[in-house]
């Protein structure tokens, strides 16, 4: 434990430093400018590479999926205003990178634009004091994007990148603490029984195997209502609220929406060149279509079946810890290798948001140890489903690993006291017939 | 018949042999005790009479019938360490344990009901275990033990940490099981009950049986033909008064009478020494001196003679 320990706690820092510096895959990015005024704007990164298109938006958009790319830029033509609205398009989420390197540049391009425009106007009018402030708050532009997923079959509907690491890492983390709490909690059970003895009276009556099984089960099944509860709660609570503040029925697609407003706008005026812009989505309206957009059967379903199957298996741990041990201050050597699997996934949980189908993120919501919290993460992001089934089979082996090995541990642990237990100890009892 | 019978039982843990060659028989409705000293071998032995671990070797039988987990229904155990969940109810908890046993809930609230009340505790029903006293909670643990009605009861050192009037209770209980036809099984350091309780007896020292049978029979074997002697109006000392083969290992006077000790010779009887005396002195009392089972405990242990008795 000497030197486990610290191997571990330097592995927990090492490995999310070694991953961030990694590059992650190239994505392929095409750009459709409608405009004009992009062209060459947007630079090739070391994880971005742009192309540009000239093909109307329509056969770029039935292209899409054939091309490989990652996300389909693209900057619709505005009549009066400039362009300040874009829609990215892609089969999945839009990862926040580009998102942000997008707004980037087209901000900056806007904003000099804007720029040009009133030291243009001020030259005009050489008598007048320069008003820098103004000049600097009148330019300030943001810019709106929409992103979309595009299906197989054309299908569009509007993906919220930002709901979705929300509620990943919202998951993620319920995932950690319901793993952490239960799981405990049998530990503590079973400790509790050792000292007060009653396992001397029950052991005569079931086997070890069974009364260690009985109490997962029963504290998973105490989690399972608790969670319920919550879940139902909730759901209630935000259909009443988004009932309450409901917008209209949505008729068109997500992309003629959005041209519909920005031909909304209205010039100022002919001789001002253009400086104004679209205007942006309603807040509200936003929060709530993001709500309706996620897919609530998939992510519940998902997360029971994660939930429960994860608790399972590191509840069996757990248990095989309160066996070995007599008191719970003995426990703190064996907890740590444990929890280890359980930090290191909330610590990549930022890096996993970013790049929610990278080869980080696909390796550890494999792993059984940490699929539970990593997957969960990820599904708001949309996975696909052999992944997923990969992932669920994989940690069911891993539920039925961990209760074999914490199932000869604990029988052998309840009936012996005051026996220091460390890791060669175990062994040796793994290694016990029945 | 026997109910019970382990044939050469060993077990060995990894680094120390708990028991080695052990064999038992325990005939039906007797009190059983199994002696031995600290580390002897008698919890593992229990411990697997439950089937709660395993032998490495040797058979056990049941009714002459190999044991097999289903017989844990006609077994009631009693565990040397014993407890009880600290926040449960006293009811719930009592509840849960009889069922364990296999009867159902409404037929352990019947027969939990009539116990409660043969132990005067039934206002405890609904307080939590922690409330209670270490006795009170013995008394409950004892309690579901034997509420299913089982054949075979084990108790291991049940009088440990028992006062006189609660273990006075759990003799009555353990002789009334007897009169229903029960067999009990029982470990102790408490001679004082062995005397009392036990019919036969095995004595298990280092992993091993070194004494076992019928108590009766085992005090005869330990019998030194010594005997006690109250009597009055002497007018000479015994040495002169009995033959040199008749030890005086003790004498005592009192102000009415005088006692000694007498060690006959083996092929003298108790008789010969009244024969002896009667015409010389006014006897008042003779009584043989039987080995206790402490002393045969002692004996049978370390292997060395007792020292001689004395009065007092």
């Amino acid at each position: 434990m000497t030197i486990l320990g610290p191997l571990l706690m330097a592995a927990t820092i090492v490995i999310p430093i070694y991953l961030a510096t990694q590059n992650t895959e190239i994505k392929n990015v095409a750009v459709l400018d409608e405009t004009g005024i992009f062209s060459e704007k947007f630079k090739d990164s070391d994880n971005l590479k742009f192309h540009y298109l000239n093909s109307d938006v329509h056969s770029a958009k039935s292209t899409f999926h054939s091309s490989g790319d990652y996300a389909l830029v693209y900057i619709p033509k505005t009549e009066v205003t400039l362009p300040t609205n874009v829609i990215i398009y892609a089969e999945n989420t839009v990862n926040i990178n580009l998102q942000s390197y997008v707004k980037n540049v087209m901000g900056r391009h806007i904003e000099s634009l804007k720029l040009q425009a009133r030291l243009h106007e001020l030259q005009t009018d050489k008598n007048k004091p320069v008003p820098v402030d103004d000049i600097l708050r009148s330019i300030k532009t943001s810019i709106d994007i929409n992103t979309l997923k595009i299906g197989e079959d054309g299908q569009e509907s509007k993906s919220y990148t930002e709901i979705n690491m929300v509620l990943g890492m919202f998951s993620g983390i319920l995932i950690y603490f319901f793993i952490f709490m239960f799981g405990a909690q049998v530990m503590r059970g079973v400790i509790e029984e050792k000292t007060s003895r009653i396992v001397e009276v029950i052991i005569s009556s079931v086997k070890p195997f069974q009364l260690m099984m009985g109490k997962i089960i029963g504290v998973g099944m105490v989690g399972l209502t608790q969670f319920l509860l919550w879940v139902v709660l909730t759901f209630g609570i935000v259909t009443i609220v988004v009932s309450m503040i409901s917008p209209k029925e949505i008729n068109k697609t997500a992309t003629e929406q959005i041209l519909k407003r920005n031909e909304a706008i209205s010039p100022v005026s002919a001789d001002v060149p253009i400086v104004q812009e679209s205007q942006p989505q309603e807040g509200a309206n936003m929060v709530i279509e993001a709500i309706r957009s996620v897919d609530f059967p998939v992510m519940i379903g998902s997360f029971l079946f994660f939930f429960l199957v994860g608790y399972l298996m590191y509840a069996a741990l757990f248990a095989a810890i309160g066996g070995a041990v007599d008191s719970e201050s003995d426990t703190q050597q064996f907890m740590f290798p444990i929890t280890i699997p359980l930090i290191l996934s909330i610590i990549l949980a930022q890096f996993i948001i970013q790049d929610p189908d990278g080869a980080v993120a696909f390796w550890f919501s494999i792993i059984p140890l940490t699929s539970p919290i990593v997957m969960m993460i990820r599904i708001p992001f949309g996975v696909p489903y052999l992944q997923v089934i990969l992932s669920m089979l994989l940690l069911l082996l891993g539920f039925l690993g961990t209760t074999w090995l914490a199932a000869k541990i604990y029988r052998t642990g309840i009936l012996m006291y005051g026996k220091k237990v460390n890791y060669r100890e175990l062994w040796k009892w793994l290694k016990l017939r029945e | 018949m026997d109910i019970f019978t382990a044939s050469h039982i060993s077990k060995q843990f990894s680094n120390h042999k708990a028991l080695d060659q052990v064999s038992i028989s325990v005939p039906e409705g007797s009190i059983f005790g199994l002696l031995g000293p600290n580390g002897a071998g008698k919890t593992t032995l229990i411990r697997i009479i439950n089937q709660i671990i395993n032998p490495d070797e040797g058979e056990l039988l049941f009714y002459g019938k190999k044991i097999k987990p289903d017989d844990i229904a006609f077994i009631g155990y009693l565990p040397e360490e014993r407890g009880l969940y600290k926040k449960m109810t006293v009811g719930e908890q009592a509840l849960y344990l009889a069922q364990l046993k296999g009867l159902s809930r409404h037929e352990s609230l019947q027969r939990l009901n009539l116990w409660f009340e043969k132990f005067e505790i039934k206002a405890w029903w609904n307080r939590k275990v922690e409330e209670l006293s270490k006795g009170m909670q013995q008394k409950i643990q004892f309690l579901v033990t034997i509420i299913h009605e089982p054949k075979l009861l084990i108790f291991d050192e049940p009088f440990s940490g028992f006062d006189p009037i609660n273990a006075n209770l759990l003799k009555d209980e353990i002789l009334a099981q007897k009169e229903k036809g029960a067999t009990i099984i029982f470990s102790t350091h408490n001679m004082a009950s062995v005397e009392e309780l036990c019919d036969h007896i095995a004595l298990i020292n280092h992993s091993k049986v070194v004494l076992s049978g019928m108590v009766r029979e085992i005090k005869k074997t330990f019998k030194t033909n010594t005997f006690t002697i109250s009597y009055q109006g002497a007018t000479e000392n015994l040495h002169t008064l009995l033959p040199g083969s008749f030890q005086v290992l003790d004498e005592l006077s009192d102000p009415d009478l005088n006692h000694a000790i007498i060690k006959l010779p083996d092929s003298a009887s108790p008789n010969d020494l009244l024969q002896l005396l009667l015409p010389k002195v006014s006897i008042h009392a003779l009584r043989e001196l039987v080995p206790g089972m402490n002393d045969i405990f002692i004996q049978a242990v370390t292997r060395k003679p007792s020292p001689e008795p004395t009065l007092n």
